[in-house]
């Protein structure tokens, strides 16, 4: 009995630096964050100007940058998420087939989420996009057509050209390790049942999916709600690109208003704890369901 | 019958597979290619995609005017700093709560993951500010503390999914014995815990090699990593598609290969567990 309370009190002593850190890096940004937003702070030109109540927040949100960050938001978000997790899913199920050389495949096809950021954002703007020297410029030459402007005139559909290459090898590596746990007697025998395999997409598999989507959805969207480098080396937030992620480090860093960059910081955070909520819902009932 | 209809699925399959594959995996194809070109043929209409002088100048070039190295070292620094660093405070924390569980071990995991949802602009200000004050902007030792508190929810939450599958009852014979906890710990635990242990380090370098948005905010000259070094190259001089390209090409290399290591942990990794 002793050993077991000396046991406990260790073991409370073991997770303490790490609660205690984690406890830091939440609390003291996050209280200096709401600090700053309820004051008209600029730096560079006069520092802290005093307290301005909810100045900053309702400024942040009637200002003509704000609906169009969320638009950009919006369509960055959802189109990523539409084009990952259809192909995913297709691509899952065409690589769970059997077929030669199946591991490679794989290899080639989850290789863009290990490209850093500032890479595929680089690599896509020059060496595909550019309107003169880039592939896709020289393909649509080939065809008689004129080159697109990829970033200026097709700006937010680029950027989600790119964001959805790097994070399809996600969608689809997590929707194929679901499939692959699926019962394979099961299809066998809706097969034999003379199931189509239409409806053995939709009867046995998509059911099966179901949550390992739900898992992809809700990380995918915490992830994209913040990409950053992809558009800061790309567009630099113009052309329409202006997520809600880069109004924000605009305010913040390139036009030194810390008080109103704050106020948004924190429309970020209560946006990101909406999803977060419906995240932690799933995973919390995965630690449920584990051996107890 | 049915064999041959199954070769002809099979061949099918495998060709639709292997167009799929190497189109998804082109862009980085296309730019390993582009860094063996001068920067003429780089440009070239049409395309090289094979017959061209290949050449090594580009990374020559690049290592000469831009000091490669450097930014490769201090990649380097912080990724395998912050990963080492993880681990060794978020071992002790996954011990406790996978062999140890209270009541609330539920709720501190969960809140732990929840610290991975802070959207990083929302405390941007804060951390920068903070920095500039400690001394810590464009500091190595900044990033890698900064890396570490970012990733540490997921290190956690690995390792503890790691755990606990490790089978009680031989920690247990290991405290009949008489073992004391460091000893159970070091010597029994470890070890078992070893390919666990070994994923959750892949995984998190990944995560710190490529993390760019700390690194674009918090470093300059000094501290930059690769991924800010590469972001350097968005305001271009002339033609560089060649040398953009080896640069690149030796940025994701090392990564890429520890990452097709990795396959399986990544989905329980970014899935804290969820999917395995």
């Amino acid at each position: 009995m002793n050993n077991h309370l000396n046991t406990r009190s260790i073991a409370r002593l073991m997770m303490a630096p790490a609660v205690i850190l984690l406890l830091g890096w939440m609390l003291i940004p996050l209280t200096t964050t709401l600090y700053f937003s309820f004051k008209k702070y600029l730096p560079l030109r006069g520092g802290d100007l005093g307290w301005i109540g909810f100045d900053n927040y309702t400024r942040f949100i009637t200002s003509s940058a704000f609906w169009p960050s969320i638009y950009a938001t919006l369509i960055v978000v959802g189109s990523v998420l539409i084009i990952t997790v259809m192909l995913g899913t297709l691509l899952a199920i065409l690589l769970d087939q059997p077929m030669w050389g199946q591991g490679i495949v794989r290899i080639l096809v989850i290789a863009p989420f290990f490209v850093m950021p500032t890479v595929s954002g680089l690599v896509w703007k020059n060496m595909f996009m550019d309107p003169i020297n880039g592939l896709l410029a020289h393909l649509w030459r080939f065809f008689g057509l004129q080159p697109l402007e990829w970033l200026s005139h097709f700006s937010l559909g680029s950027i989600v050209m790119i964001v959805s290459w790097q994070w399809l090898p996600f969608a689809t590596l997590i929707i194929l390790t679901a499939i692959q746990s699926l019962d394979r007697d099961q299809i066998e025998a809706a097969e034999m049942d003379g199931a189509n395999p239409i409806k053995r997409f939709g009867y046995i598999i998509l059911p099966h999916l179901y949550r390992a989507i739900t898992i992809v959805i809700l990380i995918q969207t915490i992830f994209l709600l913040s990409i950053f480098a992809e558009i800061f080396v790309t567009t630099a937030g113009a052309f329409g690109t202006k997520t809600l992620t880069y109004l924000i480090f605009q305010r913040v860093l390139e036009s030194q208003n810390v008080g109103l960059g704050s106020a948004g910081g924190v429309y970020a955070i209560i946006l990101a704890n909406i999803v977060a909520i419906f995240l932690m819902r799933v995973v919390g009932k995965s630690l449920d369901s584990k051996k107890n | 019958m049915p064999r041959i209809v199954q070769k002809k699925r099979k061949t099918i399959n495998t060709i639709v597979a292997w167009s799929i594959g190497l189109l998804i995996f082109f862009p980085v194809l296309w730019t390993v290619l582009t860094s063996f070109k001068t920067e003429g043929q780089a440009i070239n209409d049409p395309p090289l995609f094979l017959f061209f002088d290949w050449t090594l100048e580009n990374y020559s070039i690049v290592q000469e005017r831009s000091d490669y190295m450097k930014f490769l070292w201090n990649s380097i620094i912080v990724a395998g700093g912050s990963t080492i660093l993880g681990i060794l405070i978020a071992i002790p924390a996954a011990w406790s709560m996978a062999f140890v569980p209270t009541k609330r071990t539920k709720d501190i995991l969960l809140w732990m993951l929840s610290t991975k949802m802070l959207p990083a602009v929302g405390v941007l200000y804060p951390i920068y500010i903070g920095f500039i004050k400690l001394g810590l902007l464009d500091s190595r030792f900044g990033l890698v503390i900064v890396l570490m508190l970012i990733n540490l929810p997921i290190i956690i939450w690995m390792l503890y999914t790691y755990f606990r599958e490790i089978p009680e009852e031989i920690l247990e014979a290991a405290r009949m014995d008489g073992a004391a906890l460091w000893k159970e710990i070091v010597y029994v635990l470890t070890p078992m815990a070893i390919p666990g242990i070994a994923s959750t380090i892949l995984l998190n370098l990944i995560l710190a090699w490529n993390e760019s948005f700390w690194t674009l905010n918090l470093t300059a000259a000094k501290a930059a990593t690769l991924t800010a070094f590469i972001a350097s190259y968005s305001s271009p001089e002339g033609l560089f598609f060649a040398k953009l390209s080896a640069a690149s090409t030796m940025a994701i290399a090392p990564i890429l290969i520890l990452g097709w290591f990795s396959q399986k942990q990544l989905v329980r990794g970014l899935t804290f567990g969820a999917v395995k």
